[in-house]
């Protein structure tokens, strides 16, 4: 359904400066899949989009969607995919329905098949009650389920979900997500969906497969379980007084299947407590033997957690940064357009300084 | 990085899958269509653009009727009231761009370059819209100076808000390339378009009269269009159909029209940049 080779794009912003959004990307995405895009702001996913919707042309390298190249066949490359930006795609001056029998038009329906389709949608997007009132009316999930019934209008085999659900609150997340879901099954042929999120919790609940893109490359791509297991591991946190907190470490570090471990200690002075996070292949495996070897060493551990990891664990792994920091400290100010301008080394500053890694 | 060959079956047949022809009419149609619901169905916003005109025939109308009246000769709203509508033309149509503006920081522009949609139709759909608040309000304004003793010639009056639909088409094309073209840094739109409005303005003898004026702002008013379609409207309105200004009026509205298309029609080309 998409097929990239070694697609790039590069922007001039200066006489001297060009900045590189996107650094040789190849993908391949089968037909039917829901692939999630994960990155912090800037790692080039809204421009690797703007290239696949035919928006801009690449600066080199090739792409192929629903089986057409984007350079050579932008109109067939249109005719085939749905697109919600990250903006509202209706206007605030016009009535919902209007927006969606010219949507329908403009893909060539007829005004009584536009008005049917419009109808449909209407429905299906619970939008029904809202049809006849302006669209600047509407709230902020209304308004994000219209853009998604606009993309929808002439049943894409493939659509594009750019950050699909930045501002709404989580109710009406959830809500959005249903109707997606519930549209891309109820097409003939499952529909595929590409999104790009900084949301977490939503590449991992609703994606078959994350792509994470970091300075404009990919730097993994597989199903979430498979990203966690293999780049992040479990999180096992013991709890000790701080006195013992090295110990303990240098016991976790021999361990078997232990990747990483790091000492946090926090508190008062005087009542301060430690805590041992251990990376570790299988966490509810290794945790008997850690306390084991903790009580041989006459250490006391005082509680025990185990996490599974998230994918801003994988995302730390991969990087050294975290996803949640990143995308915080870079939110302010930020241009529609990605600029996937990042120095390396500006999000060390954000590392929590009380963490230190302790190594063997 | 290998290139992209790419392996037999991975392309459905490329020929077998025909698209329709896109038919520029009807995408024409269809943009012109969506943007004038709101107008339609709003109909105020046509009232607002009223106040402006209105208010220099009310408030510079008498002052003009008394300082140059005799310079004029014959009747002052027969001199004024075209230049008056060719002034709402200017005005409304200069600031449309304003509204694609909106749909470049939403997400409709956007929406629209990822369709299929013709490129020059979105904006030959919209400049072609802004003949419509044109005819309405100058139509408004002639009938509201009836009473107040303004007898144009019909077919004159009818002719010159055909020829100021025309220019406005131009302008409003402009306008919109305008918006196009700082699109990165909006704020340049206002400072740009009020900065060639009034030289524009008072280099078309909209306001006094150009002949009392000194020989150098004669000279650059001869290439300002608006400057033959005032003039080509008073002619009209005159009743002075088949003067040569009527036909320099055309030629003026026309010509822009044709340069602003050309104009706005590259910007929207290129406008996904």
């Amino acid at each position: 359904m998409i097929r990239t080779r070694a697609l790039t794009k590069d922007f001039v912003v200066g006489r001297t400066q060009t900045v590189h959004a996107v650094r040789g990307i190849s993908l391949d995405v089968e037909p039917g899949e829901l692939v999630a895009v994960l990155g912090p702001n800037g790692a080039g996913k809204t421009t690797t989009l703007r290239m696949l919707t035919t928006l801009i042309p690449p600066t080199a390298g090739t792409a192929e969607v629903a089986g057409y190249d984007v350079v050579a066949h932008p109109d067939r490359v249109r005719a085939a995919i749905g697109y919600v930006g990250q903006g509202g795609a209706a206007g605030a001056s016009q009535l919902v329905r209007d927006e969606l029998v010219t949507q329908g038009e403009i893909y060539g329906l007829d005004r009584r098949r536009a008005r049917d389709r419009a109808n449909e949608l209407l429905e299906a997007l619970d939008l029904t009650e809202q049809a006849d009132r302006k669209v600047e009316s509407l709230s902020g999930g209304q308004k994000r389920r219209l853009d998604v019934a606009v993309g929808l209008v002439h049943e894409p085999s493939l659509l594009f979900l750019d950050e699909p659900s930045t501002g709404l609150d989580p109710h009406n997340r959830a809500n959005l997500w249903e109707h997606i879901l519930r549209m891309r099954t109820a097409a003939a042929e499952p529909m595929t969906i590409v999104l790009t999120t900084h949301y977490l919790d939503e590449a991992d609940t609703f994606a078959e497969r994350v792509i994470v893109v970091d300075h404009g490359q990919v730097i993994a791509d597989d199903t979430a379980d498979a990203l966690k297991a293999e780049l992040a591991g479990d999180l096992v946190t013991l709890r000790v007084a701080p006195e013992h907190a090295a110990a303990l470490a240098a016991v976790a570090e021999r361990a078997p299947g232990t990747r990483s471990v790091r000492v946090e200690t926090s508190g008062e002075a005087g009542r301060e407590a430690s805590t041992v996070e251990i990376r570790t292949a299988d966490g509810p495996g290794a945790t008997p033997g850690l306390l084991r070897a903790a009580d041989g060493a006459g250490l006391q551990v005082s509680r025990v957690d185990v996490a599974r990891p998230t994918l801003d664990d994988v995302f730390l792994g991969l990087t050294g940064r975290s996803l949640r920091e990143t995308a915080v400290v870079d939110t302010p100010g930020v241009e529609p357009l990605e600029t996937g301008e990042h120095p390396t080394g500006e999000h060390s500053t954000s590392e929590d300084t009380t963490k230190k890694e302790v190594l063997a | 990085m290998s290139a992209a060959t790419l392996a037999p079956g991975t392309t459905p047949a490329q020929a077998d899958r025909s698209l329709p022809r896109r038919n520029f009419l009807r995408d024409t149609r269809i943009v012109l269509v969506r943007e004038l619901r709101p107008v339609v169905r709003d109909p105020f916003s046509l009232v607002f653009g009223l106040v402006q005109p209105l208010v220099f025939l009310g408030l510079f109308g008498p002052l003009l009727a008394g300082s140059a009246g005799e310079t004029l000769g014959g009747d002052v709203w027969l001199w004024f009231v075209p230049a008056v509508l060719a002034m709402t033309t200017l005005f409304g149509t200069s600031v449309t761009g304003s509204n694609l503006q909106l749909d470049l920081s939403s997400g409709v522009h956007e929406r629209m370059l990822v369709t299929p949609l013709s490129r020059p139709a979105q904006l030959v759909g919209r400049a072609l819209k802004e003949m419509v608040p044109i005819v309405a309000q100058s139509a408004v304004v002639i009938v509201v100076m009836l009473p107040f003793g303004l007898r144009p010639d019909p077919i004159g009056a009818v002719l010159t808000l055909l020829q100021l639909a025309v220019l406005g088409v131009g302008v409003g094309s402009l306008s919109y390339a305008l918006a196009l073209a700082v699109r990165k840094q909006e704020w340049m739109f206002w400072v740009v378009q009020q900065t060639v409005l009034f030289p524009v303005m008072l280099l078309s003898g909209m306001l006094l009269p150009l002949e009392t004026g000194p020989a150098w702002m004669r000279a650059v008013s001869s290439v300002n269009p608006l400057r033959y379609v005032v003039d080509s409207g008073r002619a009209a309105f005159a009743g002075d159909l088949l003067s040569s200004a009527v036909a320099w009026g055309w030629v003026a509205a026309v010509a822009t029209a044709v340069l602003g298309l050309a104009v706005g029609v590259r910007a929207m080309i290129r406008s996904a940049d």
